[in-house]
């Protein structure tokens, strides 16, 4: 097959799980290392450049790395990145003085960014440095968007949010117009902004429509609505028997916020089997912890209501089956209906996008599903001057996918008021160095950690339920944090290796604790990967193939569950294997990249 | 070498054998040799041909000299017996320990020095007594441990390190091996597994002296421009009279072969030795033609290399003896000690 092009720099990227399937692209084991080490304020540096908000993701984020993670694959569960992060964030000293300077003469463009949300401020925090003048309009009364309207406080403190939302709006080239809802796009750009984004998020929950739901409004209320009353404090107390209706996060949130408001039963029902839920596995696990019964397969049918007062709902018994078409539906079981009591239902069954303050008549398009059109990549709209992001771009995601947006925003109104190709993107910042100290040593702890992941402690439930703004997680504390930073793999560290100096002597096959490399005669890449000492069936992993070997043979190595150990280059008598660190920043508006690179 | 045991976890998929052991249980304790020494590869060719025999760690006994190679046994099969002779002393010791007890599998590692020089008078007798074992020499032409000088196996004419040329002749320890009458004679090369692993796993289920001798290049001292047993020389003039499989269970033959080009010879414990020919007219049953096979091609500058010569029914010192079946520590102390009559009974029939 093809031998391995190690230059482009997506080849080590993907070795990397973590930091692939971050939307940031955070170097995740780069901070990781740093937190072992105690080095917690560079570490919650190298996450800011890349995620913006180390304190609230610490604690929030829906962590598309762990799945992803190696760690996953060698043993039961991957490294808690997410937590890890919060211990930065926990342990930092002052970062203020770190962080990249606002020029006090700017270059004289004004951006206009729509909604105070992760995505916005991502927008504002990338062009501030450069000299832009950023304006970020919000109806609400402070910054943060969904961060602060949504998430619950017990796992979310305010503190955190007025901390990481403050390093971008209080320290110049930022001015927010708060309590102040955009009404008109076509007026707001009459202003004359050099360019827009809009990161107005998807604020609309989806209702329920059963019979009943009229008459029993008082006691119906939209999941997201709900939330935010309660977030604001303009709700206080919630029935004593409640219905959450949805598997999703937001039901999660709700469910888990009804049973510290006097919630003292509290059903979470879902149409679906619980495998199938939206719910991260966590957020389903701590509503169950504080004693909140998930009931599944179950459509509501019916509200009850008595005098204009709900007194519960019915729901009828699905089963699973595919239809002709192999598509999943949900059919009647024929068991029968089941009825549940209660004084109040919360709908968290969806959200959606909703624009009625863009003129259809602007000449920006969206298409058949309410969306905006967008190109993907640099997420200009059918208005060159107005790019999107977060969930106001392709619905509903996450805070982490807020922040990539942004960044990506970020490059393109750099580019577009530059008057640069948008659609040319800049390459990532790359750097590989070697981490070789002495013949058998490594300027990184290569020693694999056989522990299994470590819990990070919980406040009782008696002193959790009490009070909405005590926060659960009680986060790692130091040592636990360096005995879990101790699980990282490192997978930044990559195995490179120099066919020419290589005499095949074995000694790297033998060694290596997991199978990894094979000399082997060359062939196509499946059946290749078929023949190696262990064969390499997790297509999603690259096989690393090297030729220019004395016996004509292939150096083929399978990434899949690679250790980085090191001990494959230990063991070389020539130096054919290095262990090199490959550090990756992926591509920022200049000034931003400029000043990463700085803390290396 | 390396300062860190090489970590725990192992491929999430590696397979286990009929005992439940993976090939990762049949290791020992971390090498300290040389990174890129060929006795390392020859420990983890051992690992995998008792992983895939199925050996249970605590039925071999382990058996070692003095030098790099006699090193070795601390690396791998870390659940067996092992004892570590002095210097040239492993095939007494070994000897002894299977005339004590018969039931384990002896696996005797030396090296050429530890067999070709101190130890040359033992190497001779103990396969000339028909010993039970498999005898590896891992060979690299130089004393390795005492830094490089030339060993009794190195090619006249081959060149040391700095440059000294070797004038005096070499052993060939496989001739000798054919010559005193070992049953099973193989040479191979630790960079290349393929035909080392079945070699072993031939020469630990043979009933009688198996002798391989395995060269093993030593990065540090031997393995440059000059040296005959350096990875490039070996690769070069390698020449493998067959390739072996061995077959313990009731695998069918597999692939289609020509006439003539496969051989089979099964062994007294029922195991098939499978022979693939990749020299037409070698003989592997024929003592006297391999002997002479062997001097033909290495006048020829070639190493020959495969299962050189098999007896299936070998007889061993046991027999030869006609000891008694159980081992000893497994006899009573009146079996033992029978007592001053039977000695006097002995010791009349000898007057
Ligand atoms: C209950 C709930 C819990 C969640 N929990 C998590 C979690 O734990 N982790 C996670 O990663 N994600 C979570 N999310 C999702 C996450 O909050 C969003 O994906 C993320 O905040 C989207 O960021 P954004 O910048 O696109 O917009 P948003 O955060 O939605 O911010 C948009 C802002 O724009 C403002 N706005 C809208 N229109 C206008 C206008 N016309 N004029 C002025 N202002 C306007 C809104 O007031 C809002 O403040 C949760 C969502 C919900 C509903
Ligand atoms: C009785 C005695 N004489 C000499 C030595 C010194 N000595 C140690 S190892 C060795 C040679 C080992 O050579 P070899 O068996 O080829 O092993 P290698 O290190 O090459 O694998 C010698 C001579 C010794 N340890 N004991
Ligand atoms: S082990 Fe560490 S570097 Fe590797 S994927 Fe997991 S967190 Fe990332
Ligand atoms: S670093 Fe080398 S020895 Fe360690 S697991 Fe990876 S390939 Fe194997
Ligand atoms: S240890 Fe080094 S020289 Fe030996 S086979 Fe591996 S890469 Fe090649
Ligand atoms: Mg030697």
């Amino acid at each position: 097959m093809t031998p391995t092009d190690i230059r482009n720099p997506d080849y080590f990227h993907k070795v990397v799980d973590c930091q692939w399937a971050c939307p940031a692209h955070t170097p995740v084991p780069e901070y990781i290392r740093m937190i072992a080490a105690g080095r917690y304020s560079d570490a919650y540096m190298v996450n800011w450049h890349s995620n913006v908000f180390p304190g609230v993701l610490g604690r929030t984020c829906d962590r598309p790395c762990e799945p992803a993670c190696r760690r996953g694959r060698v043993e039961e569960e991957p490294v808690a990145i997410c937590r890890l992060k919060r211990v930065a964030a926990d342990n930092k000293e002052g970062v203020l003085a770190r962080m990249p300077p606002i020029p006090a003469i700017g270059n004289g463009k004004r951006i206009a960014c729509i909604g105070a949300g992760p995505a916005s401020l991502t927008v504002a925090r990338d062009l501030a440095p450069l000299g832009y003048e950023v304006h970020v309009f919000d109806e609400q009364a402070k910054g943060g968007g969904f961060i602060r309207s949504q998430i619950p406080r017990f796992r979310l403190p305010e503190s955190v949010i007025d901390e990481e939302v403050g390093y971008i709006t209080d320290r110049g080239g930022v001015v927010t117009h708060y309590n102040q809802r955009v009404g008109s796009l076509r007026a707001l750009l009459a202003e004359g902004y050099d360019a827009v984004f809009i990161g107005a998020g998807a604020p609309r929950g989806r209702d329920l429509d059963v019979p009943g739901r009229q008459e029993a409004a008082a006691n119906i209320h939209i999941g997201i609505d709900w939330l935010s009353s309660v977030s604001f404090g303009h709700i206080e107390s919630v029935g004593r028997r409640v219905i959450v209706l949805g598997g999703g996060n937001t039901a999660m949130d709700c469910c888990r916020s009804a049973r510290r408001l006097g919630g003292e039963q509290v059903t979470v029902v879902v149409r679906s089997g619980f495998e199938e839920m939206k719910a991260s596995p966590w957020e389903k696990e701590d509503a169950m912890h504080e004693g909140i019964p998930i009931l599944n397969w179950l459509v509501p049918k019916q509200v009850l209501h008595e005098g204009g007062r709900l007194t519960g709902m019915v729901f009828e018994k699905v089963k699973a089956e595919r239809d002709a078409n192999g598509r999943r539906q949900l059919v009647p079981s024929g068991e029968p209906d089941v009825t549940i009591e209660a004084d109040d239902v919360l709908v968290a069954i969806g959200q959606e996008n909703a624009f009625p303050w863009i003129e259809a008549d602007l000449g920006l398009e969206f298409d058949r599903w309410g969306l905006p059109k967008l190109n993907e990549k640099t997420l200009q709209s059918t208005l060159p001057q107005v790019f999107f992001g977060g969930d106001a771009a392709f619905g509903p995601k996450n805070i982490i996918w807020a922040v990539a947006h942004g960044h990506e925003a970020a490059v393109s109104i750099d580019r577009f008021c530059q008057g640069e190709d948008v659609t040319q993107r800049p390459p990532p910042d790359v750097v590989m160095s070697s981490q070789k100290m002495g013949i058998h040593e490594w300027s990184y702890d290569s020693a694999v950690s056989p522990d299994l992941r470590f819990k990070v402690p919980h406040a009782e439930n008696e002193v959790a339920l009490r009070d909405i703004k005590t926060e659960v997680e009680l986060g790692y504390d130091r040592e636990l944090a360096f005995k879990e930073a101790q699980r990282c793999l490192n997978c930044d560290v990559q195995t490179v290796f120099t066919s020419k100096l290589c005499i095949e002597c074995d000694a790297c096959v033998d060694i290596c604790p997991v199978d990894c490399i094979t000399f082997t005669e060359d062939g196509e890449e499946m059946e290749l990967r078929d023949r190696l000492k262990m064969p390499a069936h997790n297509l999603e992993q690259a096989i690393y193939v090297a030729d220019g070997l004395k016996t004509g043979r292939v150096m083929a190595k399978d990434e899949d569950v690679c250790l980085h150990c090191g001990m494959c280059a230990e063991r070389c008598p020539t130096g054919a294997w290095d262990m090199q660190k490959f550090l990756l920043e992926s591509a920022k508006p200049k000034a931003e990249r400029v000043h990463a690179c700085a803390i290396r | 070498m390396s300062f860190l045991p090489k970590p725990k976890l192992h491929h999430p998929k590696l397979p286990t054998n009929a005992l439940g052991y993976t090939r990762r249980d049949y290791e020992g304790a971390i090498s300290t040799l040389c990174a890129g020494c060929g006795h390392d590869s020859i420990s983890a060719a051992i690992i995998q041909a008792c992983f895939e025999l199925d050996i249970e760690p605590h039925r071999v006994a382990k058996m070692s000299g003095i030098g790099c190679s006699s090193k070795t046994p601390d690396y791998f099969l870390g659940a067996s017996h092992g004892f570590n002779s002095v210097h040239g002393r492993m095939p007494s010791v070994l000897t002894g320990a299977n005339l004590a007890n018969r039931e384990l599998l002896y696996l005797g590692v030396s090296g050429d020095g530890d067999s070709a020089s101190i130890g040359f008078g033992q190497f001779a007798h103990s396969i000339r007594r028909g010993v039970n074992m498999t005898y590896i020499v891992e060979n690299n032409g130089v004393y390795g441990l005492t830094k490089g000088q030339f060993s009794a196996t190195s090619d006249k004419g081959s060149k040391a390190k700095k440059g000294t040329v070797n004038t005096d002749e070499a052993i060939d320890l496989i001739g000798i091996a054919l010559q005193l009458g070992a049953t099973y004679v193989a040479r191979s090369f630790s960079g290349d597994k393929d035909q080392l692993v079945p070699l072993i796993k031939g020469a630990m289920r043979h009933d009688g002296p198996a002798f391989i001798d395995c060269i093993s290049p030593c990065v540090a001292f031997n393995n440059h421009e000059g040296s005959t047993k350096s990875y490039d020389f070996v690769r070069e003039h390698n020449e493998a009279m067959n390739r072996l499989d061995v077959i313990t269970g009731r695998a069918p033959i597999t692939a289609d072969y020509e006439p003539g080009e496969v051989r089979e010879v099964e062994q007294h414990d029922g195991s098939i030795l499978r022979l693939r020919k990749l020299h037409a007219e070698y003989d592997p049953t024929n003592r006297v033609a391999a002997m002479h096979h062997l001097h033909e091609r290495k006048a020829a500058g070639e190493i020959v290399t495969g299962l050189l010569f098999i007896d299936p029914e070998p007889r061993d010192l046991h027999a030869n003896l006609n000891t008694v079946a159980r081992p000893l520590n497994r006899l009573g102390d009146a079996a033992l000690v029978p007592g001053a009559a039977a000695l006097e009974a002995v010791n009349a029939g000898l007057r």
